[in-house]
């Protein structure tokens, strides 16, 4: 029964969605509706296939990981295609040639930035969240995800929410809020897929055999429900029509800006911290062998760091016409931050006590631990480009752009690295990864191609920040725009060069776990009713 | 650490720590976002500031769908470079009517808030089809595709349906602006056309993209640079001291 109602629900879709390709008013409508019609009628023909078989019980004493396999894949995958765009646009920017006369209306900078920061933010890291969650969440909960096929509808919507983006961003579809470009269609699509992902997330928790929810479990419960509110807010909008791409976000001017930033902002601070430090309090003391550091500094930076981060937003908006007692109020508490992202950053390194010397013999916790000084140094360095002075050098630079890429590069890129490095061979029941010298390779090529990018962007960015302020004793301007542009070529030369090795590591990895699926030695099954308290 | 020990029940409890986050989570925003919609002081009143006319309307959203916003910004800070290099600092009134601002984060270009007037039509159009015939040093992408982007009927009915929006969110679009829009549209690019400005003061009314007997996205998104900035008199504003 249940099956046929899905069968009409899914033909419904496709109905419904075929009428409106054929009164799209816009391309990258048309195009939505094709892969809405797509990925019903795919997910009809596997209903439809399976009908009348006997459907196998799910044994609630094991652990559902095939969605937490498919993410793994996916995040590798997603990875690799948003590092290599970001690569290309580095290039762009340092040989404009590379934006083609042909494909002018398609892979402009302008275009393929936001699909760069999308695939890496969202697919990237969303599905690195996603995956590592379901993981988690089963193993410190001791109990099999709820929902049944629930969790495959996240992984599975979650996918067809960034082909959504990517077509859009690439056909020329967006609201035009940095990091919230997709239009209102793939918005409520996002909302519907985040919303099971928060069912299946706390359903799981609620039917735990353990008293206690584990710490890394707080931090996936308050980034889950934060972006909802963040994605809620800022991409209110009004559709032009039901029948196009296009709509009208509701805020306006100032406003526009300051619920921009607040969301902005907490997709660093809830995206790429809180959920990410979720996977740290898992994976690090599991690689390491060794208990969390202090439970008490777990509970005390927990609360400080959710409740500081979300007033952080104003600092994007120093000196504009936002007005002061926003911005005040935005530093303060940005520097604030400094130091409950340094009490994560001390529980995660410290959990390493009387295990220090696996530096040397595991390159997994070494990316592990790279990860965390990373996001030591990414936390000092926001407070103090939050301080309006150095802001008032550093905004609109590279500097901006150093930043948020040893954050991402160096914190979220190697802690995920770590997590699936650590997760493939438990996932397809090997005894051990296919080659720990190539885990090395990466370690090594991803750190370098970092500090390439962090110390080119340092070094572009103060400089034209100075440059752009010069003025000489007769008190004109020293140097034209252009001047300034030209002066950055070198550096971006470098800059494109550390994205290249961050690349190269990054598929290193995707053949190394490749190989570890397919030719490592397999361990042997774990019984049955395995599913016993992690901690 | 008494307090400490009283986090079990925070912690053996799902919905309560759900809870518990989410209104701890929303505090800063509510500070910071609720009294800009009411404090009297956060959007200065200036002489000057109109709706979109549809041409520009159509400009903007070009530069929406081309991401001009993630290279270049439209916010003046009052330092003494900016404002020499780019002109007066820009006040909170000049983006009341952009869904969403358009201030940006970065400037890999230069400061768009004041463009309007300072090159000529032609400078635009050479500039956008060849950035690098005009500034040698530019790393801007060419856009000149725009030029056989020609503008029908049907787009000018869609800025329509936008301004149709804007009404309902408060922009004051007259009955008659919102009728004679898809007409606006196209008489913006005709110099002896009706003039636009009765509707739209200061609107800017000529063929901008210089081909003759079409309207392209090359016109509108010109009509729209050279208008950025030029809508407040800066001769005669006076700032508020206690802003």
């Amino acid at each position: 029964m249940w099956d046929y109602i899905k069968l009409a629900v899914l033909g419904l879709i496709v109905v419904i969605a075929a009428i409106a390709a054929s009164m799209a008013r816009d391309l990258p409508y048309l195009v939505h509706m094709l892969v809405i019609i797509l990925a019903a009628a795919v997910t009809f023909i596997w209903v439809i296939r399976r009908i009348g078989e006997p459907v196998p019980v799910a044994n609630q004493n094991e652990y559902m990981d095939g969605p937490v396999r498919y993410g793994v894949i996916a995040t590798a995958f997603w990875g690799v295609v948003g590092f290599l765009v970001g690569v290309v646009i580095a290039f762009q920017l340092a040989w404009p040639e590379l934006n083609f006369e042909w494909a002018q209306g398609y892979l402009n900078f302008g275009r393929l930035r936001p699909l760069h920061t999308s695939a890496v933010i969202f697919a990237f890291g969303g599905n690195a969240l996603i995956a590592s969650a379901f993981y988690v969440v089963q193993r410190t909960s001791a109990a099999r995800l709820w929902g049944g096929g629930l969790s495959w509808f996240v992984f599975w919507g979650y996918q067809v929410f960034i082909v959504m983006a990517a077509t859009g961003y690439v056909l020329g579809s967006t609201q035009g809020n940095e990091y919230a470009e997709p239009e209102w269609l793939t918005d409520l699509w996002l909302t519907i897929v985040w919303v099971a992902f928060l069912l299946v997330f706390m359903g799981t928790i609620i039917k735990r055999r353990e008293p206690h929810i584990y710490v890394a479990n707080w931090f996936y419960m308050a980034f889950i429900i934060t972006v909802a509110m963040l994605h809620l807010v800022n991409n209110l909008a009004i559709p032009v029509s039901v029948f196009g791409s296009k709509s009208v976000p509701v805020w306006s001017g100032v406003q526009s800006a300051m619920i921009q930033w607040w969301y902005g902002h907490n997709a660093v601070g809830f995206f790429l911290t809180a959920g990410f430090l979720g996977m740290m309090y898992y994976f690090i003391p599991k690689q390491a062998e060794r208990p969390v550091y202090s439970y008490k500094l777990s509970i005390m930076h927990f609360w400080a760091l959710i409740f500081l981060y979300i007033w952080a937003g104003p600092h994007h908006l120093h000196y504009t016409a936002l007005p002061d007692w926003a911005q005040t109020l935005g530093m303060t508490f940005s520097i604030m931050l400094w130091m409950p992202s340094w009490g994560g950053m001390i529980n995660g390194l410290m959990t390493l006590s009387g295990a220090w010397d696996k530096l040397r013999t595991d390159p997994i916790i070494r990316m592990m631990v790279v990860a965390v000084g990373f996001y030591g140094m990414a936390t000092f360095e926001g407070p103090m480009m939050s301080i309006k002075a150095v802001n008032s050098l550093s905004h609109y630079t590279d500097w901006t752009i150093g930043h948020v890429h040893s954050g991402a590069l160096g914190w979220n890129g190697m802690i995920t690295f770590g997590m699936l490095y650590y997760l493939v061979p438990k996932l397809w029941q090997r005894q051990g990864l296919y080659s720990l010298r190539l885990v090395s390779w990466h370690f090594w090529l991803a750190t370098i191609g970092i500090v390439l990018y962090a110390a080119s962007m340092w070094v572009t960015g103060i400089m034209e920040g100075l440059m752009w302020r010069e003025v000489d004793a007769q008190g004109f301007l020293v140097n034209s725009f252009a001047d300034t542009v030209a002066a950055k070529f070198p550096m971006y030369v470098v800059r494109g060069l550390g994205g290249v090795l961050f690349l190269a590591g990054a598929v290193i990895m995707c053949y190394n776990l490749w190989k570890t699926v397919t030719s490592s030695p397999a361990r042997k099954p774990a019984p049955a009713a395995s599913a016993v308290p992690a901690e | 650490m008494g307090i400490l020990d009283h986090h079990k029940k925070i912690e053996t409890h799902a919905t309560l720590l759900l809870v518990l986050s989410f209104l701890v989570v929303t505090i800063g925003g509510i500070v910071q976002i609720v009294p800009l919609f009411y404090l009297d002081n956060t959007i200065e009143k200036v002489e000057g500031m109109r709706p979109y006319s549809p041409l520009e309307i159509k400009g903007r959203e070009i530069y929406l769908r081309e991401g001009c916003y993630v290279c270049h910004s439209q916010m003046i800070r009052p330092m003494r470079d900016e404002v020499e290099r780019y002109g007066h600092y820009s006040l909170a009134a000049e983006s009341m009517y952009d869904h969403p601002f358009q201030w940006g984060s970065k400037r890999t270009g230069p400061d768009l808030a004041r463009l309007g007037g300072r090159y000529s039509d032609d400078w635009h159009v050479q500039h956008m089809i060849d950035p690098r015939a005009v500034v040698p040093e530019s790393i801007m992408p060419s856009y000149g595709y725009m030029m056989n982007r020609v503008l029908t009927r049907e787009h000018a009915e869609h800025v329509q349906d936008i301004m149709r929006v804007y009404r309902v969110l408060g922009h004051p679009y007259t009955d008659e602006m919102i009728d004679r829009a898809v007409d606006d549209f196209f008489a913006q690019v005709d110099e002896f056309g009706d003039p636009v400005a009765d509707r739209y003061p200061g609107a800017q009314q000529r063929n901008f993209d210089g081909q003759e007997g079409r309207v392209t996205e090359m016109d509108a998104i010109i009509a729209y640079m050279q208008m950025l900035g030029t809508l407040v008199d800066f001769e005669t504003f006076v700032p508020v001291a206690n802003r």
